[in-house]
């Protein structure tokens, strides 16, 4: 065996251990089994005056939290359950904007949960009979990536779901809004 | 076990195929008209292309058998048709048949698009076909909107009517292809394909989706139903019908967890509240011959394993694992079985 075709074969077999540590983050189709003594949706105080600490991080927030898997389906979730109707894409309309940084309810994946299952004042709908847990928690993780807080690499740049409108490119002449047209 | 029983424990299977009368899932039944013109094209393809590689096969061993005749070491030229009177005759014919071998089968095939065409110009009966990751929403569109219906994963088609298939997509492409009937077409998101088939036999036959679109690609087929006009119209009137209402305190229980819970976020059961758009409509479920897009048959049993926990049956899938108390899921399933 000469040395080059040694060689060859080195750096080949680096190459194939290299790309076996390419695994990307394990997809959970259904979510974990969970004791049952914890409430639907999420921990419960998750609105907490003043000084006081806040409670520990729900246990589930690692599942959910910047998975790329749980973000898209929360994407596909968010366009079905009609969340654009209120909160539109993140810019907020009935509902308030879900892309800048201010939470009244908490910021945290698990009090994003707890909003979305209980419910909140002047017309956030409670959740919690009409989605499973699951559901939720893939919803919380996409509301997040609205506003940027988990790493880039975990959401995705493709949507879960795509677009299923008309191209632009196919819509026939004369179909397309025409202001001047509207003003005569 | 024995390398010879393996082998015949691998033949056995094909040769059951081979007994199958009923072509459930296969190009040579000519169940459609467009199957029957594709079978013809199929044929002509066979036959041209069969004389001419027979012909090709024929002047090789000649070659051979010659070439071993000859003793002396000849020298290639390349310039055959010098060397025999005949050869340049035999090599003009042979440009000549390849010609028109190849025109016969431009207009065989020109044909028969043609006569599809006009098929599509005679539609009798216009149905809407929506692909989803990884089932098939099927609407019957009527001129009047009360008699437009709604279904899933299993195609009626009435026998004799040219039946207009418009295919689009929820999501990412599908493809459209029932062998016994007619040839692929592709579900393609934001882009209006069509297909038409005129059944010419009726039975049931199995379509599968036929471009890959996801983990559950597979388990996307279609049980496409072929009837007599009377019989499907007979259909179409009770599949308009709402769902039948409760009368058991257990199905009553299922229609109340059904109706308030979370089923009623995705599905839609005709005459009740609960009016979901996103998974397969519920109306007359148990009335369907397959479950989760023919992922497996429609049962009692089938249906606790796909109510109670849809991802150990077809892992992916949107469909959540809600887990259900057992009287729930007993209720639920009980109420199910009455959506005929």
């Amino acid at each position: 065996m000469s040395s080059r075709f040694r060689a060859s074969v080195l750096i080949l077999a680096a190459g194939a251990l290299t790309l076996t540590s390419c695994d990307r983050e394990e997809h959970h189709s259904r979510a974990k089994p969970i004791g049952e003594t914890v409430p639907a949706g999420a921990s419960p105080p998750t609105i907490f005056p003043g000084n006081s600490t806040p409670p520990p991080l729900d246990a589930r927030a690692a599942l959910y939290d910047n998975n790329a898997n749980a973000i898209g389906k929360g994407q596909q979730l968010f366009l079905q359950m009609n969340c654009v109707g209120c909160h539109s894409h993140g810019g907020g309309g009935m509902g308030p904007p879900l892309m800048d940084d201010e939470w009244r309810y908490g910021g945290r994946i698990d009090q994003i949960a707890t909003t979305i299952a209980v419910g909140r004042p002047n017309g956030m709908p409670a959740w919690r009979d009409k989605l499973t847990d699951d559901q939720i928690w893939d919803l919380a993780a996409y509301v997040r990536s609205l506003s940027g807080l988990p790493s880039k690499d975990a959401a995705s740049s493709r949507t879960e779901g795509m677009s299923a409108g008309t191209p632009q490119t196919l819509t026939p002449h004369g179909e397309t809004y025409n202001s001047d047209a509207a003003q005569q | 076990m024995s390398l010879r029983w393996s082998a015949k424990a691998a033949v056995l299977p094909l040769l059951l195929g081979a007994c199958q009368v009923q072509h459930y899932q296969s190009d040579f039944g000519g169940a459609a008209v467009e199957d029957r013109q594709f079978l013809a094209l199929f044929w002509i393809f066979i036959a041209v292309c069969a004389f001419m590689y027979a012909l090709v096969i024929i002047f090789l061993l000649g070659g051979i058998i010659r070439m071993r005749r000859l003793d002396a070491n000849v020298v290639e030229t390349g310039r055959h048709h010098e060397s025999h009177p005949l050869m340049r005759t035999t090599l003009i014919g042979w440009t000549v048949l390849i010609g028109v071998g190849l025109f016969a089968l431009a207009v065989a095939s020109f044909v028969t698009d043609r006569s599809m065409a006009k098929a599509a110009a005679n539609e009798r009966l216009s149905v809407t076909i929506t692909g989803n990751q990884w089932w098939w929403d099927i609407k019957y569109n009527a001129a009047d909107a009360s008699k437009t219906l709604q279904t899933a994963n299993e195609l009626h088609l009435p026998v004799g009517v040219p039946t207009r298939i418009l295919l689009d997509s929820n999501d990412v492409i599908h493809s459209f292809w029932v062998p016994s009937l007619a040839g692929k077409q592709d579900l393609i998101p934001g882009r209006e394909n069509d297909i038409t088939i005129v059944p010419r036999k009726t039975g049931i036959f199995r379509g599968q989706c036929a471009e890959f679109c996801g983990v559950q690609h597979a388990h996307m087929s279609l049980v496409v139903v072929v009837e007599p006009y009377a019989d499907f119209i007979k259909w179409w009137d009770h599949q308009l019908q709402p769902a039948p209402q409760p009368t058991t305190p257990l199905t009553l229980a299922g229609y109340k967890y059904v109706t308030s819970g979370p089923c009623s976020a995705c599905h839609n059961i005709g005459g009740t509240s609960a009016n979901g758009q996103i998974g397969p409509d519920l109306t007359h479920l148990a009335t369907r011959k397959s479950l989760a897009a023919g992922t497996i048959p429609m049962g009692e049993g089938n249906l606790y394993g796909w109510v109670e926990d849809a991802q150990s049956i077809k892992p992916g899938v949107n469909m959540p694992t809600v887990g259900l108390e057992p009287d729930q899921l007993h209720a639920v399933v009980a109420y199910l079985e009455t959506l005929k």
